[in-house]
């Protein structure tokens, strides 16, 4: 059967079942809706909070970034799992006990501040709406990669899956689908995976399979480091970035992960504490598989590029090249006139994609008008290193299917579980706490729906228009969240002497200095181009460590403020001493 | 339970999450990055550690944190009988 054909029947599948849980799991009303009904057990809960985690850009871009950057690839590995430790440490288990709904919930009921409370749903709403425009692209993009429709049809499509379980079924709804889009993409991703390191190593675990031996008998690292500084590479174990920004990175992305609404979140759903404990170790249990499997894939795939394509005469190439080729992944440029390619440090074209003509090249390539003055010869897009897996492997057509339903799911678990964060904040953080705190139930609930609803619209609206700073996506969110809420929630629990001031000051300039450096550095909306280089960073920080710094001046700020100013009042002390003993959490949720 | 307890009971907790702090900062700031060329001498099969640790070994030990973190609470709750 046709690819294509495989991919409608995966995917339609798939998209059957999302909806068909859906149905199943209705929310009645604002508890399930918002936390589910707060009886999801651990280890759905950790299965879904894998899903909601892990995004397209885990699924489809790790592998990739891993690949074309070895060691400095290592930043995402730790980054992205090292805060499901802080997590489970120092935050789920006790905003578990305070037992509501939302981040700014927490925030603005420890700090007696509805000032507070504001701070947080503004920050909610803006790490969160910068992360869905990303994963609203994604669903697009994969549309457009495996069925072959435009990107904005692929975007309608998702925002209408997306809008009719999360809708529906708010958070209970979510968390089932979530479930299910958990095992769709691990499945999708391991398949391949463990067929290549078959293929590469005789080994069937990737992870062993990564420090293993070729058919050649030579250790795969050490070749592969072989290889790439034969080329003048730099060995694909040793790192280009410094130091300080290695150690800044990693810093910004664990307490950024900490600290993002959407993953909190799913530890309000838990009965217990001892089960938003537990569930934290689950959810990174299953987030391990991925992101252990990534960096062996990496190993497999630059591996298998460069043995591939070197020297080798176009006319002989494998027919994954050209079929890349075709979709415009792949550029190949004859520059020293050989017919062969030669793949070789710095870009092969000038400007981020290849431009190309209509014509074809002497050796039947494609053509490009954007190549660059360096030797090297080959142009290859990142995202190809996960995409390409299945056909490099000869894997069946059902498996490349497979590939894209497991993308869509990335994509569109974690859209949906950002979308939950918006629609509450609306409903719950500004309509039910300070506009109109005497609804009813049920209006809470129609409330929550059509904020629901607006929010897919604005995010579709973002996916189709990316706006400028879609790229820095990751940089923003994980930098603000890092400087906002991570400081602002382990201050509210592991300090009794933090006070409405400091939190709010500490926020608001941890806020402040890691927007500053993100415009002046990332963006370029402050200074002029020529002072925005890399030579003029702070301490050599990158703006995407930066969070870091701005999580340390959160910390700074807010407990010297709290010192000059009156200590928080009883009763909230109370609270920050009940939060600590984890007893009684069942009922603290009725409120 | 008795604030002397509730006291002692979060002073223990206190000092489990130090000893696993230090752990996790360890095993990725320190083995995975600060140290990362030292342990590259070392190698275990084809890997050199320090590259292992940045890309697999961290990793592998925060999970195991976790769960040995849910076992000595879960001792904990049970012997301030604070567990449900």
């Amino acid at each position: 059967m046709q690819i294509q054909t495989w991919t409608f029947i995966i995917v339609g599948l798939t998209f059957a079942l999302y909806i068909g849980i859906a149905i199943w799991s209705r929310a009645g009303s604002t508890k399930d809706f918002y936390v589910a009904g707060g009886g999801v057990s651990p280890l759905a809960n950790g299965l879904a909070t894998a899903a909601d985690w892990m995004s397209a850009a885990s699924f489809l871009g790790m592998a990739g970034i891993i690949a074309f950057s070895g060691y400095d690839g290592s930043v995402y590995l730790m980054g992205w799992t090292g805060g499901y430790v802080l997590l489970a440490l120092l935050l789920a288990p006790y905003l578990r006990k305070f037992g509501k709904f939302t981040v700014p919930d927490f925030i603005g009921d420890r700090y007696y501040s509805n000032v507070a409370r504001t701070v947080a749903v503004i920050a909610a709403l803006f790490v969160s709406f910068t992360y869905v425009a990303g994963q609203m692209r994604g669903v697009g993009v994969v549309f457009s990669r495996f069925l072959e429709v435009d990107i904005n049809t692929g975007v309608v499509i998702g925002m209408v899956i997306v809008l009719f379980y999360a809708v529906l079924g708010g958070m209970k709804g979510i968390t089932y689908t979530q479930v299910a889009q958990y095992c769709v993409l691990i499945f999708a991703f391991m398949v391949p995976a463990i067929f290549i390191s078959l293929l590469a190593t005789g080994n069937p675990v990737p992870q062993l399979g990564m420090g293993s031996t070729g058919n050649d008998g030579i250790y795969l690292l050490d070749k592969l480091d072989g290889l790439m500084t034969e080329l003048g590479f730099r060995a694909y174990t040793d790192g280009s970035k410094s130091k300080i920004d290695v150690f800044f990175i990693t810093a910004a992305l664990m307490m950024g992960t900490a600290g993002l609404p959407h993953v909190i979140i799913r530890f309000f759903t838990v009965p217990k504490v001892k089960d938003a404990r537990k569930s934290a170790g689950y959810a990174l249990l299953f987030i391990a598989i991925l992101y252990t499997t990534a960096p062996a894939i990496a190993v497999f795939a630059r591996t298998n590029l460069m043995e591939t394509v070197q020297d080798t005469p176009y006319k002989e190439i494998p027919a994954w090249f050209t079929k890349w080729e075709d979709t415009g992944l792949i550029a190949w440029t004859d520059k020293n006139g050989d017919g062969k390619i030669q793949y070789l440090p710095g870009s092969s074209i000038t400007g981020k994609k290849p431009l190309f003509l209509e014509e074809r090249g002497l050796h039947g390539e494609r053509t490009i008008y954007n190549d660059s003055d360096t030797a090297n010869e080959l142009y290859v897009d990142r995202d190809i290193t996960v995409l390409a897996n299945p056909e490099i492997a000869n894997l069946p057509n059902w498996v490349i299917a497979l590939v894209a339903a497991g993308g869509l799911a990335a994509a569109l678990s974690t859209a949906a579980g950002l979308l939950l964060v918006i629609s509450t904040s609306v409903s719950h953080d500004l309509i039910k706490k300070q506009l109109a705190p005497n609804i009813s139930d049920r209006k809470e609930l129609l409330i929550a729906r059509i904020s629901a609803v607006f929010a897919v619209i604005v995010a579709g609206y973002f996916g189709i228009n990316p706006p400028g700073f879609v790229a820095s996506v990751v940089a923003l969110a994980f930098g603000l969240a890092a400087s906002s809420f991570f400081p602002a929630i382990v201050m509210g629990i592991f300090s009794k002497r933090m006070n409405r001031e400091g939190a709010i000051s500490g926020m608001i300039g941890g806020l402040a200095i890691a927007s500053y450096y993100i415009a002046r550095f990332k963006l370029g909306w402050i200074g002029s181009p020529e002072t925005s280089t890399s030579n003029e960073w702070w301490f050599g920080i990158s703006p995407e460590g930066f969070g870091t710094v701005g999580m340390l001046v959160n910390f700074v700020i807010a407990i010297l403020v709290s010192r000059f100013t009156a200590p928080p009042p009883e009763e909230v002390q109370e609270i920050v001493e009940n939060i600590r003993i984890p007893s009684g959490a069942g009922d603290a949720i009725e409120h | 339970m008795d604030s002397l307890q509730r006291k002692k009971y979060w002073q223990e907790n206190l000092k489990y999450l130090s000893i696993l702090l230090l752990i996790w900062f360890l095993v990725s700031y320190g083995f995975g990055i600060l140290f990362v060329d030292e342990l590259n001498a070392i190698r275990i099969g084809g890997f050199k550690l320090g590259f292992w640790f940045a890309q697999q070994g961290a990793i592998y030990v925060f999970v195991i944190l976790i769960f040995v973190y849910v076992f000595l609470m879960n001792k904990l709750d049970k012997k301030y009988k604070v567990n449900e």
